[in-house]
């Protein structure tokens, strides 16, 4: 199932971005100003959506960048939580594997993730490291996919929580 | 999300006619009704005036954890204490901001039942043009259809939300065993009404609602604004002070961000801040005349509290139920509301009538929900996989949830009670409330019927059961109600049949800390049908 840019506008619009269709949004959400390359950290969270994302999406890369871009405009410190999560990653995978997320194989991502305790901490922007990778790196991820109509079509739901699908689809049978 | 870094002018009034307190739906009502009528309105608000672009980012929080309070509540302003048999969550059950707790309700809107109004010193035909008028106010969509509801002369001024695909498995068994099922009026555009858009299904009503499309108070701070209404916000009322004789309120104390103390003077002054800042405003309002508390020459300030409680089932069904596209319901049975003892039956099968020992049970109202289940997002975000093996998870959690609610009601009990507990205080050194707050064995009955009539119903459908929630695992429905309860007898009630207080000629109240019975329907309606008419009487005196 692919992801296309209405998933990652409807996604940003359920985050309290409005963006309009012919918007602007390329780039690189990580601005030239930080210490590693802004590529390089788009890369990483692209590496960590292909762990958290299940293998039957396709379109994920045009998604995460145009959806980490509009949640980051004009949001400095949130931009700079995603930016020190991604960090954190990194420096773990570099202290046990040495070499940065982005670099390792999907398996060895996955098993990061669980070695770090990224899959059993509690989100938290202001939290222990495995808290704040949670919350600004994988749930920003899982909160983009899951409230998109194509996350949610995944699961079974076309108008998820979260999405502005109307007040109809609630009214129809499997089949409708 | 602060609406505005520049620091608004607080000082109070040099005249105001009216002074209101609390901006919730009573408040906002009461001040827009006399505004639009001339008179110069002062409204004091303890919290904040939130922004409305800010609502997709409330909504976040709502869905995502770790982003903290939705509206922002929480911290020693809102401190309190629970004391009872059973723990009372009062920060989760209220809202303080311009807009109220209807920032956060659910909008479930319906009138009283006449039988209802039975233990009360007014009636329904006293209320039933105020009902009408708030189901204009607030925007109603319903549909004319439910056989228990009381008369009514108009139809709503929306059209009712169609029933859901889940509904229609629920009438299945319902046709079975002869239970009725009708909509449900909800404070929810199912069209643009009043300005506002309609639903576009977010599916977060409760706490929050992006579009705007359910009813929050703060619609009508604003309309009361524009008839020349002054709203201050952040602004609690410390205590109320009266003159010499003790018969008339002169001014109500507030404190302000800047560490200020105010005195806000009017002619009249209502009281509209919930059914436990309002009792307690009074109770930190003791003077020598009054040293048990303002307007409490009864002894009733506070006492009385009241709340609905939740009972309901659910489980997992071997089909699709289509749950959680949206975050209200559209389908109840007020069927076993007036004589919940009751038997039914139907084309195939029947509700066997109450058999159970001990007292009998009381009212109750039993509900169809739509969003039975987890909702896949917020699964996804708590949970401990991911890839495909969440996406597993997701389908295998989402899909087949079905589910019935409910309300009960509760009786007024001398016992449960506001009091202030002088060993916690707040951030301006005030007593915070302390709630004492126990379920009687007449509730517990009731409690059981819900569950015995609900769980028939899935049994029927072929559901497996998964939860019930009863007795034992019940709470509150966050409706505060009874604790300054109107009556025609100034020994045993505080406020009079026209929502003024016994004790002082210019005190009003308008809250469901009037209500002198629970029943077991939403109260917000009723709110505020009682506080258009508190408008009303005020004006009067005026």
């Amino acid at each position: 199932m692919e992801l296309t840019r209405r998933d990652a506008l409807a996604a940003l619009a359920a985050g309290g971005v409005a963006v309009g269709a012919g918007a602007m949004l390329e780039g690189n959400p990580f601005g030239e100003n930080a210490p590693a390359s802004p590529e390089d950290r788009l890369d990483t969270l692209l590496a960590v959506a292909e762990v958290v994302y299940p293998s039957e999406v396709s379109g994920i890369e045009e998604f995460v960048r145009t959806y980490a871009l509009g949640r980051t405009e004009d949001r400095d410190d949130y931009r700079e939580g995603i930016v020190e999560a991604l960090d954190t990653l990194d420096e773990y995978t570099r202290t046990w594997h040495d070499a940065d997320f982005r670099e390792l194989d999907a398996e060895t991502r996955e098993s990061v993730l669980d070695q770090m305790g990224v899959d059993t901490a509690d989100p938290d922007p202001e939290g222990t490291d495995r808290e704040r990778v949670r919350f600004f790196a994988v749930n920003e991820l899982l909160y983009a996919l899951y409230t998109s109509p194509t996350g949610g079509e995944l699961v079974g739901i076309e108008n998820p929580q979260g999405h502005p699908g109307g007040a109809s689809s609630y009214q129809r049978g499997p089949d409708g | 999300m602060s609406a505005s870094d520049e620091t608004p002018d607080r000082t109070p009034s040099e005249r105001a006619d009216v002074c209101v307190v609390g901006s919730g739906p009573a408040g906002a009502l009461t001040a827009h009704r006399l505004a639009e009528r001339g008179y110069a309105v002062v409204v004091l608000e303890a919290g904040e005036r939130f922004d409305f672009e800010d609502r997709t980012r409330r909504m976040e929080r709502a869905i995502r954890p770790g982003l903290g309070s939705v509206w922002e509540m929480g911290g020693e302003r809102d401190d309190y204490t629970s004391a009872g048999e059973k723990y009372y969550p009062l920060n989760a059950a209220r809202v303080k901001g311009v807009g109220g707790t209807t920032l956060h309700w659910q909008g479930m809107v319906m009138r009283f039942h006449e039988s209802d109004f039975e233990p009360w010193p007014i009636d329904y035909e006293d209320l039933r043009p105020y009902y009408a008028e708030a189901e204009a106010a607030l925007g109603v969509a319903g549909a004319d259809d439910n056989p228990f509801a009381p008369p009514r002369e108009d139809p709503f001024p929306m059209a009712g939300f169609e029933p859901s695909y889940s509904d229609s498995v629920f009438a299945e068994a319902c046709e079975r065993l002869g239970v009725a099922m009708h909509s449900v009026p909800n404070a929810r555009n199912s069209e643009g009404y009043d300005d506002r858009s309609a639903c576009v299904g977010y599916g977060t009503c409760k706490p929050v609602c992006p579009s705007g499309a359910k009813y929050s108070a703060d619609h009508h701070v604003e309309k009361a604004e524009d008839e020349g209404a002054r709203v201050i916000d952040r602004a609690p009322v410390q205590r109320l002070e009266h003159d010499d004789s003790g018969e008339r309120v002169t001014a109500a104390v507030y404190a302000t961000p800047d560490g200020e103390t105010h005195r806000q003077e009017a002619r009249e002054f209502v009281l509209a801040a919930g059914g436990v800042e309002t009792p307690r405003l009074l109770l930190l309002s003791e003077s020598d005349e009054y040293p048990d508390g303002l307007a409490n020459t009864s002894g009733a300030v506070g006492r009385y509290f009241m709340d609905h409680l939740f009972g309901g089932a659910g489980g997992t069904l071997d089909r699709e139920t289509r749950q959680n596209h949206v975050g209200f319901i559209t389908s109840e049975c007020h069927q076993f509301y007036d004589d919940p003892a009751r038997g039914a039956s139907g084309t195939d099968g029947e509700i066997p009538a109450w058999s159970g020992e001990g007292p009998e049970p009381d009212r109750f109202k039993l509900e169809f929900l739509n969003y039975a289940g987890p909702s896949p997002v917020e699964m996804a975000l708590s949970g401990n996989e991911f890839g495909d093996d969440l996406l597993d998870s997701l389908r295998e959690g989402y899909g087949n949830s079905i589910a019935m609610g409910g309300l009960v009601g509760q009786r007024p009990r001398k016992q449960n009670r506001i009091e202030l507990d002088p060993e916690t205080t707040d951030d301006h050194g005030n007593p915070v409330p302390k709630i004492h707050w126990h379920l009687d064995d007449r509730t517990r009955a009731s409690l059981r019927r819900a569950n015995e009539i609900q769980h028939a119903i899935l049994d029927d459908l072929g559901v497996d059961i998964s939860w019930t929630v009863g007795p034992d695992e019940t709470g509150p429905a966050f409706h505060h109600m009874g604790t300054t309860r109107m009556g025609t007898d100034p020994d045993s009630s505080v406020v009079n049949t026209r929502l003024r207080t016994h004790d002082l000629r210019n005190l009003s109240v308008a809250s469901s800390s009037v209500f002198v019975t629970s029943g077991a329907l939403n109260p917000t309606l009723t709110i505020a049908a009682l506080a258009l008419k508190a408008a009303d009487h005020v004006e009067e005196r005026l």
